[in-house]
């Protein structure tokens, strides 16, 4: 029995593996933290049908549990690769035929982000931090009242020279409308801004909610990027930004405000590339065969991506990845025969 | 305040041997900081500091009003260089903020660019017949402060305290655009959250203020002041600034920049003057402090003697709150003693002596 | 008060804590498809009246949503009220409606 390694147990890496081991390859699947599930153990609901994030994680869970041959190796870091070999930071090494790498991606700190003032300000935080409220039905300013106004900034760690992240995180817009409807089911007296550059709504329903927020929750969108925030004298954030569609500065005190942290390359990216010569992007991010008929595929033959390893992407996507790098890796071994 | 990042925003500097280039308007606005600065650095801190009477402006005004090329403002940055050289001194200190922003740019530039640092040298050699090495170490003078702080701390004769309530005096803190903005790594604690004056301000017992336009220029602006007709810009920052640090009642406000100072001082006048908006309390003027003045007057200096008199916004008030013994007599008594007249009244200052316990003395 | 040869300008910015927007919350209530505009500008590039005029009804509606209504009414009386917006309007918004609703809500600025 062929035994494969997937890296990383993120939606990405679940899938992959329930995948191989219905294809009767032997699994293992590494996962660094001491649980499964990766970035979307935080997240609270999916857009664009609000699918509770806890549905999708379940399900792949139930599909490992149920597959045969999969070893799950949880707190298991993997420091070297080759389609042959992996070595983990324990020190220990693992055979395999073929390697699925699918650790993901990494949230932007926007602390670098100074002129946000988040770690400084209480009320300034990550759309991260918002989905970690809203999965405790707790989402409140620091000192414990209710927002009434709250703003939404769009791009954070994206498209931006200046923290060296060009590329486009594609989720945060949908991300941003989605958390402003739930900020105003929460909240239907709070004015809620999204403050954006563009709105990319790239996927099925997304437009459709994008407008719903706008009409039916009367959401508002301003089309400029905040420049700066700071403290007022009512202890609320003041944020600056150009509200660029009348061409005039715009300036307002918010009682909270939500960066939309993008997704970045992992920092170890450049390390796998250097020692199992891997190629990254220009982004970090880890470049596959080629964009259209082998991107699940790296350069090296036998080592294999899925996921948000190569880009950002949805769960969706992330999901399709995981099975279609399973179905890749099964005709590489067939094809070698 | 939180700040995180100044820890992160560090830099290398000088502990002692510093070559001192002036400012070109400190010398008239606030001519008793940069003296008060080599009193402390030689004598409180028993520093070796060189005030060369050879170096020259460093023509950053007339750079940024563009009447000074930049081949030439290279050359004559070079000219500092090689007189510091010749004193034999490797870590050179600006007093002003532009010429810092400069010194820094042009050490970039060349870094960059080296063809442009070659070109300076012949440049250099063909005017002047002289060769330059760079420093090894470069600071704007509050860094030096801000480097010595915790020395100056512990021989403090008193703090930034409220002599009446025991409170710690509320402080805004000012820093010039060319200090951090050019480049954040250039200053301490970067360009968003600087640390330089909000350090020594709690070092000596202060409170800072947070306000909403803390990282908005004052306005000086170069070319937006130097024509009459253009000044609305200039003093529409200040005013804007003003107005958003007024709420909180600042004590006093601390600038590191000779145009900040001068210009948060004097729009003050101007403002009260053209609609009668005075910013302090009980009718005076928020006073603005050099980072020396504010060393100075912790480390027991004379206010006097620190050049406090050619403020336009009046500091007695600020002085009476932090215990400071001075002779009201003597605020308009030249270096040699003798009277050397007094501003007319001004509505920045129509503060009146029943007003407040602080008057007490008048 | 002395004459310095200059003045203090007047901020350009709009200040949404400001700004009084119960006027603006109005319009949006009795219209809420008008927040659904997207910024495209095909109202104004298709505009009668704007191709003519310094008319730019995206603007115009965009500063009322924020509570800026100096001059909106008189802006709005330059409308032809062709009806040529609404028919390029991606968005579907009742063009022609935002401006008699604009110029019924905001007849005292």
């Amino acid at each position: 029995m062929k035994h494969i390694i997937v890296i990383g147990g993120g939606v990405a890496g679940m899938q992959c593996a329930a995948e191989l081991a219905a294809h009767n390859f032997k699994v293992t699947l590494l996962e660094k933290d001491s649980d499964m599930g990766g970035k979307i153990r935080g997240w609270h609901k999916l857009f664009p049908t609000f699918t509770p994030a806890d549905e999708v994680l379940s399900g792949l869970r139930l599909k490992l549990a149920q597959a045969q041959n999969i070893t799950i190796m949880t707190g298991s870091k993997a420091v070297e690769i080759s389609s042959t070999k992996v070595a983990l930071a324990s020190g220990k090494e693992l055979e395999c035929d073929a390697v699925v790498i699918a650790t993901g991606y990494t949230l932007f700190d926007a602390r670098i982000k100074e002129e946000y003032g988040y770690g400084i300000y209480d009320n300034v935080i990550t759309s991260a931090d918002l989905e970690e409220m809203f999965n405790k039905g707790d989402v409140r300013m620091k000192d414990g009242s209710t927002p009434r106004r709250i703003a939404i900034l769009h791009c954070v760690g994206s498209r931006d020279e200046k923290v060296c992240q060009r590329h486009c995180s594609k989720v945060c817009c949908v991300t941003g409308v989605k958390q402003a409807i739930e900020l105003k089911q929460l909240y239907p007296a709070a004015d809620v801004f999204n403050f954006y550059m563009d709105i990319r709504m790239f996927g099925p329903g997304y437009e459709e909610m994008y407008r719903e927020a706008q009409q039916t929750y009367n959401v508002h969108f301003v089309r400029g990027r905040i420049s700066e925030v700071s403290p007022n004298i009512d202890k609320r954030l003041q944020i600056k930004a150009e509200d660029t569609l009348t061409g005039r500065p715009l300036r307002m005190g918010v009682d909270m405000l939500v960066l939309l942290t993008g997704m970045r390359a992992n920092d170890d990216n450049s390390h796998f590339a250097a020692n199992s010569n891997l190629r990254c992007q220009p982004s970090g991010f880890m470049q596959p065969r080629d964009s259209f008929l082998h991107n699940t595929e790296s350069n090296v033959e036998g080592i294999f991506y899925a996921g948000a390893i190569t880009a950002p992407k949805n769960v969706g996507e992330a999901l399709n990845d995981g099975a279609t790098a399973a179905l890749r890796v099964k005709a590489w071994l067939e094809s070698k025969k | 305040m939180k700040r995180n990042s100044w820890t992160d925003y560090q830099k290398d500097i000088a502990d002692d041997h510093y070559y001192y280039a002036r400012s070109c308007i400190r010398q008239n606005f606030f001519p008793g900081s940069e003296k008060a600065f080599l009193n402390i650095l030689s004598k409180d801190l028993e520093r070796d500091i060189f005030d060369d009477p050879l170096h020259t402006s460093c023509t950053g005004i007339g750079y940024h009003s563009d009447v000074v090329p930049l081949e030439t403002i290279m050359t004559v940055v070079a000219r500092q260089f090689a007189l510091m050289n010749d004193a034999g001194y490797e870590n050179f200190t600006s007093s002003c903020i532009t010429s810092f922003g400069i010194y820094t740019e042009l050490l970039a530039t060349w870094e960059e660019f080296p063809e442009t640092e070659e070109k300076t040298r012949e440049n250099l050699y063909k005017a002047t017949g002289r060769e330059f090495k760079k420093p090894k170490n470069l600071a704007h003078t509050s860094d030096i402060i801000f480097h010595h702080r915790e020395a100056i701390a512990q021989k403090a004769k008193r703090k930034l305290v409220n002599v009446y309530t025991g409170e710690p005096l509320k402080v805004v803190e000012h820093i010039g655009c060319h200090y951090a903005k050019i480049f954040p790594k250039s200053g301490i604690g970067g360009s968003e959250f600087p640390y330089v004056l909000a350090g020594m301000v709690e070092s000596w017992g202060g409170e800072l203020v947070d306000y909403s336009e803390r990282r908005h220029c004052c306005g000086f602006g170069f070319r937006n002041y130097l024509v009459q007709a253009n000044r609305g810009y200039s003093i529409s920052n200040s005013h804007r600034k003003l107005e958003s640090m007024a709420p909180y009642k600042p004590d006093f406000i601390v600038c590191n920049c000779p145009g900040c100072s001068m210009f948060l001082d004097k729009w003050q006048y101007t403002i009260a003057e053209m609609d009668g908006t005075i910013y302090g309390q009980n009718g005076a003027g928020i006073p603005v402090l050099t980072y020396e003045e504010m060393a100075g007057l912790v480390l027991g200096y004379d206010p006097w003697e620190l050049g406090m008199q050619m403020h336009q916004v009046d500091v007695e008030p600020l002085l009476d709150k932090m215990g400071v013994e001075y002779d009201p007599s003597a605020k308009y008594l030249g270096k040699n003693g003798k009277y050397m007249g007094r501003p007319d009244k001004a509505v920045v200052n129509s503060y009146s002596c029943n007003d407040a316990r602080y008057f007490i003395k008048r | 008060m002395i004459n310095f040869g200059f003045s203090i300008n007047k901020p350009r910015v709009i200040d949404l804590n400001r700004n009084n927007l119960n006027k603006s919350k109005e319009v949006i209530k009795e219209m809420p498809e008008l927040q659904a505009c997207i910024g495209c500008g095909s109202c104004t590039a298709t505009c009668t009246a704007g191709n003519l005029t310094e008319f730019n009804f995206r603007k115009v509606h965009t500063l009322v949503r924020r509570g800026e209504y100096q001059g909106a009414y008189e802006e709005m009386n330059k409308c032809m009220l062709c009806g040529k917006c609404r028919l390029v309007c991606p968005r579907g918004i009742n063009t022609r409606g935002v401006v008699m609703l604009i110029k019924r809500k905001l007849g005292d600025f």
